[in-house]
């Protein structure tokens, strides 16, 4: 059995889906370049795929040192098996000492089953990664209620920590591992900061094809199809994003339902009303948030024209952010907003819809 | 043929979550309810029983409360129970406890047609990780995040997955593990003759005497203190505090700056 010392290196599995990148994997390696100048040690991507390799340089350009290429015709597509045996037979021989994964839909299906295998622990949807003690108190400063300087913290400290919401981000953990390697996680896609890339960075990286064993008999599943899909209408309670519309809207229905659904479909979130407009049969109950209601704790929260009384405000103060667009400067929705706009919905709303596209669109153009 | 079922009881977090100024979670101010995810895993094993009459067993790990739970789930038609359940158990992080639950169900014992479901992931969690490391100990293949399943005359399943983006479509043998997600089915209520029935159906407990000789047990990564990961400090997120107003001409311009800036979109 190797020892804890045996381990070296941060690695990055860098998740391909037909044959492009995922986003994550430049974040993902943007942030292991970070831990590993605190380690001083290398960052290596991990890359499968059929035919990637490639792909393998560009990852250089954010960080990595090392891409380590698998390829085979079996690892085309995804599956749990295959990939999971393949990343195993990796870490085994090559032992690195923190193993970084995307937390995409992919990724927490395998992340999992690796952990397993390989014996040790994995903490779920990090948001945040430190190595140095100093600067993880640093983080705890602007990101917590804890009194800092009051506490007692172990400088000396070199375990990964992995901090992540639980209980819908009403709690912040963060998690070690340290009696086992590699350290795991699985990281929130779109969370850790993409770096800037590097031309020369990327020439240099070094990419090694790396032979492995696998066949046939090893995958249990087959992939018979892949389809993308419009996105399907969730109902309230899971959502991610929720534009509400309140009495606001009354000056034109219509138009003021399909500026709620425009700017929910650009976020692809799902649009709830208050209940006044549930009350005057212009929208249907089950959109209906707040005490009466559904409560939502949305990452985001938009009220168009709600003026936000406590009923309504009962079904969606825990939203993460909330922004609030109405008319009158002394609407109470204001109190509560982390952010006002005063304005006329009909104007700001397909403007704020047009603003997000636009940023979407050229982040899509990177 | 028989169905597994994976439950979890757990704080319900839809409503208000109260946290101790210690900065731990004040259990006793919410509600337990059964996790939503789970019941859909449940209402799978069910629509499977419908159709082949096999049986299905729920399994859970908790304190000795969660019977209450499980009756209920005995109510709505699950046909036996286990609750796993012991002070060596406790604090045990997802590598702990999906050992523990997997000895649990090698005990139960796993056949060759036998499905085991489990929801993708608990609300009190959110890790998503037990089902495919429960997979992983028992050798069984996995298929996460299903929203249809498909039985076949040959004995595989067809089963669709949601991708973020899509789906996925595989086919998979029995015996396998399936993670469910809500999109799947939609949960039945206990029946008036279940809840008549629930009390008399076979209710088990597997303590730590019951399991620990159980080759999937290790005893030095169960528990709180065996347990892979350990918290190494938790905390609560600052108050909000008062808002920003938005002025200028530009406000949708600076509205989707921010959201930018925050990695909201």
């Amino acid at each position: 059995m190797p020892e804890i010392s045996d381990y070296k290196g941060v690695w990055v599995f860098c998740e391909q889906r037909e044959g492009k990148l995922m986003p994550t994997d430049f974040e993902l390696v943007s942030e292991a370049r970070k831990l590993a100048d605190d380690l001083g040690t290398t960052v290596t991507g991990l890359l499968l795929g059929d035919d990637v390799e490639g792909l393998a340089k560009e990852l250089g350009g954010y960080g990595a040192d090392v891409v380590k290429v698998c390829q085979s015709p079996l690892l085309k597509e995804y599956t749990t098996d295959g990939y999971a045996k393949v990343i195993c037979d990796m870490v085994n021989k090559y032992l690195p000492e923190v193993l970084l994964i995307g937390a995409t839909t992919l990724g927490r299906d395998l992340g999992p089953r690796c952990a397993a295998r390989l014996h040790t622990g994995l903490t779920a949807d990090v948001t945040h990664l430190d190595i140095d003690t100093t600067k993880y108190v640093d983080f705890l400063r602007n990101a917590s209620t804890i009194d800092v300087d009051n506490q007692k913290f172990d400088y000396e400290d070199r375990n990964l920590k992995m901090t992540r919401p639980a209980f819908g981000g009403h709690l912040m953990a963060t998690i070690v591992c340290p009696r086992f390697r590699p350290q795991m996680s699985t990281v929130r896609p779109g969370v850790m900061a993409r770096g800037t890339f590097d031309q020369a960075k990327a020439d240099a990286t070094k990419v090694e094809l790396e032979d492995f064993e696998l066949t046939a008999a090893d995958i249990h599943t087959e992939v018979l199809s892949v389809e993308k899909a419009a996105k399907k209408m969730v109902d309230l309670i899971g959502a991610d994003v929720v534009v509400s519309v309140g009495r606001g809207i009354t000056k034109d229905i219509e138009a003021g339902k399909k500026i709620a659904q425009d700017l929910a479909d650009e976020l692809g979130g799902v649009v709830g009303s208050s209940r006044a407009l549930v009350d005057a049969g212009i929208m249907t109950q089950d959109h209906q948030v707040g005490q009466t209601g559904k409560t939502v704790h949305p990452k985001i929260y938009i009220a168009l024209g709600i003026s936000g009384a406590i009923q309504h405000v009962a079904g969606m103060q825990d939203s993460e952010l909330i922004i609030a667009v109405n008319k009158n400067p002394q609407a109470p929705i204001f109190e509560i907003a982390d952010y006002g706009i005063v304005g006329d919905l009909f104007q700001v709303g397909p403007n704020l819809a047009k603003e997000i596209k636009k940023i979407q669109d050229a982040k899509a153009a990177v | 043929m028989k169905a597994i079922v994976c439950v979890k009881q757990v704080p319900d977090t839809s409503g208000k979550v109260a946290v101790k100024e210690n900065g731990q979670l004040d259990r006793a101010s919410m509600p337990a309810i059964t996790n939503p995810d789970d019941l859909n895993a449940l209402e799978a094993a069910l629509t499977l029983k419908d159709h082949t009459g096999c049986e299905v067993v729920v399994v859970s790990m908790g304190p000795p409360p969660a019977e209450g739970m499980l009756r209920e789930l005995l109510a709505r038609g699950a046909d036996r129970a286990v609750l796993i359940s012991g002070r060596e158990f406790g604090g045990s992080d997802t590598f702990a406890t999906s050992q523990i639950i997997a000895a649990g169900i090698d005990e139960i014992g796993v056949e060759k047609d036998d499905i085991v479901f489990c929801g993708r992931q608990a609300i009190d969690g959110d890790t998503a990780q037990v089902g495919p490391q429960i997979a992983e100990k028992l050798h069984l293949p996995q298929v996460s995040y299903v929203t249809d399943i498909k039985y076949q005359d040959d004995g595989s399943l067809i089963v669709t997955r949601a991708l973020e983006d899509g789906f996925m479509t595989v086919k998979v043998e029995t015996p396998c593990l399936l993670t469910c997600i809500k999109e799947l089915n939609e949960p039945r209520y206990m029946s008036v003759p279940g809840i008549f029935e629930c009390y008399g159906k076979p209710y088990e407990v597997f303590d730590y005497n019951r399991l620990k000789d159980n080759p999937l047990i290790e005893d030095d990564t169960i528990g709180l203190k065996g347990s892979p990961t350990n918290v190494w400090k938790s905390f609560t997120p600052p108050q909000k505090g008062a808002g920003t107003m938005l002025e200028g001409t530009d406000v949708a311009a600076q509205m989707a700056q921010i959201l930018a800036d925050k990695h909201l979109i």
